[in-house]
């Protein structure tokens, strides 16, 4: 069985982000693999640890669509564990805005490595984006599970649990499918150091956008920082009895929000 | 001509579907309005519909009692392709979100996610929408002859009733088999007002202190306010509340009128869930908590002695 994970590489969620000329300045961010698609590499390594399916061969490949900087997420999940990489450089196209072409590239390598489950992250840091994970399955044809917080795998069959809008369903999905992963899925482990050196001598492979035929539909315009004007008003909370007259009176009165 | 696709439950339309109408009306200037009811057993939901749209079409099969994303997606990619719709218009909750990318690849269209703005003029959709963990807000267009796009709950107000009802039409759908299989379920906790709806919530964290405060606390006010109930993740992890609960990045994103943050320190995960709120207040005993920078009322002291004091004043 092989399993294709999809890494993203994202600003840090505490990082100070930077507009210039109308977009988004990554370029004195500091970038890591998004946490969602390290969700997503931690169960493909845990199946592979379990010998999902009764398979004791599992092949893990990750796959990153992007710049050419890249490349440094995909190093950090061999770092964790997996077994290859393939990088498809999308040099001056950008594809971030397009998840619909995006997908394409994906599910071409997909098929090109025969793999049976796709994970990724159920949304992508930067773009905000929730989609990635069900273009591919379309594409693929495949199945999909969205926002999965627990997964196995017997046989060809997954089970499972994941969100939906009116709480949580436990489901059973066949293989080849596609899973987007989240948060409580699994605690993903540190990179080793013998495994950080072992990841410099992993294959990652270099694929070039040309070959996938695609043209992105999405134009980004602009990019600014989101600034909502807030009062900050501080009410002094040593009185909790004034500080709840005053909070309730400016709600009322000031804000006009309570009736 | 713009294609709604409507959400329902308990028998009602919902009020996305209500929210999607007016973004399709102040798209219209393309054309008209339709709207697609999925469903079995749908008579009355598509009866409401009509009340908003000229043109409502109506798949009333057994097959779709239940979502699923794989049939949605089919049912509605035909209609669209059938009906020759420039722009189909999903509601950004979270099974619209799974299935609309399905529906863009069938189509080849690209898909704008998440629109908190909306408009189509001279062939060109342009939506304004959130990233970077909803700090930063952009503008995307796509001048492709079809464009699937999903709307932010809240974005828009809902649509009234127009003066005459529109036709009903039914259509004849080829849907796919289902592969996700359903083996249980724990529905959200019925019974409280749906946290994205609300227009009032009160949220706690992990500073009320257990899930005995937290119920005293919150819920008590809440209940108080007549508001929905908001948990931060680590207090659903611990088990104190229930995931529907959950606000923020992974779990529900709110806009109502008033936030109540409560004991929660306000990481950039939780606050992507909540910092569109129109006005936001902070009870925090720590002043260097990040919540107190996107709160407009802060109260430094215990939520405890705090809320209790909001209470008794409240009466
Ligand atoms: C991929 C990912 C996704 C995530 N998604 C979400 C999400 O959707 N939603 C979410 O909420 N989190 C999410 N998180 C977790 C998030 O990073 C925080 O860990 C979480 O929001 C913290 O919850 P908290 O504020 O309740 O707890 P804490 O951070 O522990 O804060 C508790 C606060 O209570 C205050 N306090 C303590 N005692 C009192 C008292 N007596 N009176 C008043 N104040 C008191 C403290 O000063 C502190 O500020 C996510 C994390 C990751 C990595
Ligand atoms: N109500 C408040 N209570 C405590 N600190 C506050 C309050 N309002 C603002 N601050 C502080 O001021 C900063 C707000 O700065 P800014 O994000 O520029 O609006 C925050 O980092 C808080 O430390």
């Amino acid at each position: 069985m092989r399993i294709l994970a999809i890494v993203a590489q994202v600003p840090g969620a505490e990082e100070r982000l930077k507009v210039a000329e109308g977009g988004v300045d990554l370029g004195a961010s500091k970038l890591v693999l998004d946490t969602m698609d390290e969700y997503g590499v931690e169960e493909a390594l845990r199946l592979r640890e379990a010998g999902a399916g009764g398979d004791t061969a599992v092949e893990v490949i990750v796959l990153g669509v992007g710049p050419s900087r890249v490349e440094a997420a995909l190093r950090n999940a061999l770092a964790l564990g997996a077994d290859r990489a393939v990088l498809v450089d999308s040099g001056a196209i950008d594809l971030a805005r397009d998840v619909v072409a995006t997908s394409k590239v994906i599910a071409e390598v997909a098929k090109r490595e025969r793999a049976d489950l796709v994970l990724c992250g159920a949304q992508q840091a930067d773009s905000d984006s929730q989609a990635l994970g069900a273009a591919v399955a379309e594409r693929l044809g495949w199945a999909q599970a969205t926002w999965v917080t627990a997964l196995t795998c017997e046989g060809r069959t997954l089970a499972g649990r994941h969100d939906v809008d009116d709480g949580q369903q436990d489901f059973r999905l066949p293989l080849p499918a596609v899973v987007t992963a989240q948060q409580g899925l699994n605690e993903p482990r540190y990179p080793t150091l013998p495994n950080i050196m072992k990841a410099r001598k992993k294959e990652l492979r270099m694929e070039v956008l040309a070959g996938f035929d695609v043209a992105p539909q999405v134009r980004l315009v602009k990019q600014e920082l989101q600034h909502r004007e807030r009062l900050h008003r501080l009410i002094p909370g040593s009185d909790a009895k004034a500080a709840a007259d005053e909070l309730l009176r400016a709600l009322r009165e000031d804000a006009k929000v309570l009736a | 001509m713009i294609l709604v696709v409507v959400e329902h439950g308990n028998g009602r339309i919902g009020k996305s579907a209500r929210e999607l109408v007016t973004a399709a009306r102040s798209c219209g200037v393309e054309g008209p309005v339709a709207a697609l009811v999925l469903g079995s057993d749908v008579a009355a939901i598509a009866t409401e519909a009509a009340t908003l749209v000229g043109q409502v079409l109506v798949a009333d099969r057994p097959e779709l009692a239940t979502y699923d994303a794989e049939l949605w997606a089919a049912a509605v990619a035909q209609i669209a392709r059938e009906g020759e719709v420039a722009l189909v218009l999903i509601a950004a909750s979270r099974s619209g979100r799974e299935y609309s990318p399905r529906v863009a690849v069938k189509l080849e269209a690209p898909l704008i996610e998440g629109a908190a703005c909306l408009t189509f003029e001279g062939g060109v959709v342009r939506g304004e929408r959130y990233s970077f963990l909803s700090r930063v807000t952009e503008t995307v267009e796509s001048n492709a002859a079809v464009v699937v796009a999903t709307v932010l709950p809240g974005a828009f107000a809902p649509a009234e009733a127009l003066g005459a009802p529109g036709e009903q039409f039914d259509v004849d759908l080829e849907l796919p088999e289902r592969r996700l299989i359903v083996t249980g379920a724990q529905p959200a906790n019925a019974g409280r007002l749906p946290l994205g709806e609300a227009e009032i919530v009160v949220a706690g964290g992990r500073g009320t202190g257990s899930a005995e405060g937290f119920e005293r606390i919150v819920v008590g006010l809440a209940d108080k306010l007549g508001a929905a109930v908001g948990a931060t993740r680590a207090v659903v992890d611990a088990g104190w509340r229930p995931y529907a609960e959950q606000v923020g990045q992974t779990g529900v994103t709110v806009q109502p009128r008033l936030y109540l943050a409560i004991g929660i320190s306000g990481a950039v995960q939780h606050l992507s869930g909540m910092n569109k709120s129109q006005t936001i207040v902070a009870i925090n005993k720590d002043a260097d908590a990040p919540i107190f920078t996107v709160a407009d009322y802060g109260i430094v002291g215990d939520c405890d002695a705090i809320v209790e004091a909001l209470k008794s004043a409240i009466g």
